[in-house]
């Protein structure tokens, strides 16, 4: 024990002795959370729009209004042709072009029904498939709009709408009603930060020791293999704490993300979550020889690790193959449980499935880091 | 120890007998080259195949209080429809927050008393659709296809005619440059950024800085070579081994997933070229201005990896950033690339339509040199 409380010393001593490092690892929080909780959104707020209108009409400008007044799209100053608005797509000058062909008022009054031409810069992708979502919205408005100013139209309303049997449909969004972006990147960020933190320092702080002959010097002392693991994890574990601790405060006070469960099962779920993280650094180091070699491989586990967990794709969008991979990914199941408990408010029942798993992952992964770490220094 | 130090007299071997000791570091580490010739190709599997966006299988609640002829018909429309799965039919609201706190249904559709005689009065019939939207894209996605179900079951009602009342203003709409927004064209040349500046800034960085750790870089500046060869042997061998997984990553891409690449190809090539010295003079000034190992890794990580991830349009497109955002991505080198790549790739345009691009990022490869050089000599002294 008196051994143990030497070398936790020694640790936090070292630790806190790297001001650059201990600055970085309590910078790292805010900025990610400021920048990934801004930047990552599929939203599209004031893409640049080319009209070409060709009708130039009340109800031809009645249309560009109303896309204007969406406030998702803004005029780019409009070349008049088709070919200018092709070379400002191009020159990625312009986010989407509208044509709106002649006769494009009369259809309406004649046929009640006309057409646009909406085509998308789908260079962007996502921003592409977005855009084309809210101009249906807004064409489709319109139209219901101009079904009452329309000249002949009042008269076919009045008609119709008699006892014709209808359907109001109401759209609720449970636990993000508004769709806040925001509310469903944080808890996935925050689930990063503890994953690097865990896994990138245990096996930097490791091999480290083992690049500059430390390791050698401990393994000659009567110190045991379990006080030299445990020395190396619990600082790390509790700093692993104590920056999602950050990113929390942050991520309430900073961002209003809520956080409708209980705060004390975020800690004891991540105090799980850290110990396989912390054992798969541990696992990293016992395979590597300098810390460039560590950070290589650390960096390739958890990038995949953190793509197959559902942070920027859906896990039940993947192919049945990829999903049963992500079944065995603790950071899947750690992702889940940290949306259930922010997000829905989930308590112990709900996530008892995901946090079972995690603890066999994290007993699994720890007995064979240790296992493999005794055989190396041997 | 001789022999060599004879030859470094002549500057021009010198230099050459710096780059091959380089290059015989880089190689001889077989595990870091596996790893750096492994992601890129783990990566083009994964953005290509498993990480997609759409939904295939939607699981449907239904809440029928009064089951009759019209909710029996809805709900064989919806079990009938491809992409819906019914999971369960209750007749009361009391299960859907179990239901979606097990996450065992993502829609509830629930429907009014008496559904079949209000329909049949010709009344409108309130229905709720209550999604989980803790994930609001997919929440969206998911309410746009059960309106469209719904829509498609007002139509056939009884008693309904077509509504005259609305004009109907359809919307051909063509997606440019990616017509089935098809995801692998898209990440292919947001990939090569992130690869290139892995390889060039964030190995510069650490190799540097380890020779720093080491010492070895004071043995280094006791020899003949000057401090700009120094820098550009350190940076050549990164560069070849940058351009050669480029190829690498673009012929993956292209074997894999047909991605189109319809400009020119030494254009693209030049470019990441010009690039990679852009990441290389990154990661010189970032091992110069940390003093380990380790906090030249985590500058490196924050200061080049997490903005090309996330700051460069790559996988967050910057017109969905907010305004004050916006600007910065600016200064992120791998946002110009990308437009470049694209452009090259999807658009096939050339040099007419991308040098000011071109030009940015040679002002930036200019800039950081020169600052990567002066920083150099401070440490030096």
């Amino acid at each position: 024990m008196r051994i143990l409380r030497f070398l936790l010393r020694k640790e936090y001593l070292q630790i806190f002795r790297d001001r650059f490092m201990v600055a970085q690892m309590l910078l790292l929080p805010v900025i990610q959370l400021a920048i990934l909780a801004n930047a990552a959104t599929f939203e599209v707020k004031g893409a640049r729009l080319v009209v070409v209108d060709e009708d130039r009409t009340t109800s031809s400008r009645g249309l560009i209004d109303r896309f204007v007044a969406s406030r998702r799209f803004q005029l780019a100053p409009a070349p008049v042709s088709t070919r200018g608005a092709d070379e400002a797509m191009l020159r990625r000058q312009a986010g989407a072009i509208l044509r709106i062909p002649i006769a494009f008022e009369r259809d309406l009054v004649r046929t009640r029904a006309a057409q646009v031409q909406l085509v998308l810069n789908a260079e962007d992708g996502a921003a592409a498939g977005v855009m084309l979502g809210y101009a249906q919205r807004i064409v489709a408005d319109y139209a219901d709009e101009l079904g009452a100013t329309l000249p002949g139209a009042s008269l076919a309303m009045a008609t119709v709408r008699a006892g014709q049997p209808t359907l109001d449909v109401r759209t609720r969004g449970w636990y993000n009603p508004e769709l806040d972006y925001r509310f469903y990147m944080v808890p996935g960020i925050l689930v990063q930060l503890v994953t690097m933190v865990g896994t990138f320092l245990t096996a930097l702080n490791i091999v480290r020791e083992k690049e500059l002959g430390t390791l050698e010097q401990l393994n000659v002392t009567p110190i045991t293999r379990g006080q030299f693991i445990a020395a190396k994890l619990i600082p790390l574990w509790s700093l692993g704490l104590l920056g999602l601790a950050i990113g929390l405060a942050v991520a309430r006070f900073a961002f209003h993300v809520p956080i409708r469960g209980s705060v004390l099962l975020v800690f004891g779920t991540a105090s799980v979550y850290l110990l396989a993280a912390l054992s798969v650094g541990l696992l990293v180091s016992t395979m590597v020889e300098t810390q460039q070699q560590a950070m290589f491989v650390t960096f390739f586990i958890v990038l995949v690790y953190l793509l197959m967990s559902g942070l920027f794709t859906p896990v039940r969008s993947m192919p049945t193959w990829a999903q049963w991979i992500a079944q065995a990914n603790p950071t899947m199941h750690y992702m889940e449980i940290m949306r259930g408990i922010m997000l829905r408010g989930a308590g112990l029942r709900e996530i008892a499935h995901h946090l079972a798993v995690l603890a066999v992952c994290a007993v699994a992964v720890f007995t064979l880091s240790v296992r493999q770490y005794a055989k190396r220094a041997v | 120890m001789i022999t060599p130090r004879k030859r470094m007299r002549r500057p021009p071997s010198t230099l050459g007998a710096f780059v091959t000791k380089e290059l015989h570091h880089i190689l001889r580490d077989r595990q870091t080259l596996a790893i750096l010739l492994l992601m890129p190709l783990v990566q083009v599997l994964l953005f290509g195949y498993a990480l997609r966006t759409d939904i295939r299988d939607l699981r449907v609640a239904v809440v029928d209080p009064t089951p009759d002829v019209a909710t029996q018909r809805l709900r064989t429309r919806l079990a009938a429809t491809a992409r819906f799965r019914l999971v369960t039919v209750s007749p009361t609201t009391k299960v859907l927050p179990e239901l979606f706190q097990r996450r065992t249904a993502d829609v509830a559709i629930v429907l009014p008393t008496s559904f079949a005689s209000t329909l049949g009065r010709g009344d409108t019939a309130q229905v709720l659709l209550v999604t989980d939207a803790s994930d609001p894209n997919t929440g969206t996605t998911m309410q746009v296809y059960v309106r469209s179900v719904l829509a498609d079951f007002e139509r056939e009602l009884e008693g309904a005619r077509p509504r005259a009342g609305a004009p109907i203003i359809g919307i051909a709409s063509r997606m440019r440059f990616n017509p089935t927004l098809e995801s692998a064209n898209l990440f292919v040349p947001g990939l090569i950024a992130l690869v290139l500046t892995l390889v060039s800034a964030l190995m510069t960085a650490i190799s540097l800085s380890r020779e720093k750790e080491l010492g070895t870089l004071e043995v280094l500046l006791v020899s003949p070579l000057r401090p700009w060869q120094i820098i550009v042997g350190k940076v050549v061998p990164y560069l070849v081994l940058g351009f050669a997984i480029t190829c690498l990553v673009l012929t993956a891409a292209r074997i894999a997933f047909h991605v189109p690449l319809r400009g020119s190809v030494t254009l693209l090539l030049a470019e990441s070229v010009l690039f990679t010295i852009v990441s290389l003079s990154l990661g010189v000034l970032v091992a110069a201005r940390t003093s380990s190992q380790r906090a030249a890794m985590l500058g490196a990580l924050v200061g080049t990896m997490m903005p090309t991830a996330l700051l460069s349009g790559m996988i967050f497109p910057i017109t969905s950033m907010p305004g004050w955002l916006q600007p910065v991505t600016r200064i992120v080198p791998a946002r110009w690339f990308i437009v470049i790549a694209r452009g090259i790739m999807l658009k096939g345009i050339g040099i007419e339509y991308l040098w000011r691009e071109t030009a940015v990022l040679a002002g930036m490869a200019l800039l950081l040199l020169v600052a990567a050089t002066r920083s150099f000599h401070a440490h030096l002294d």
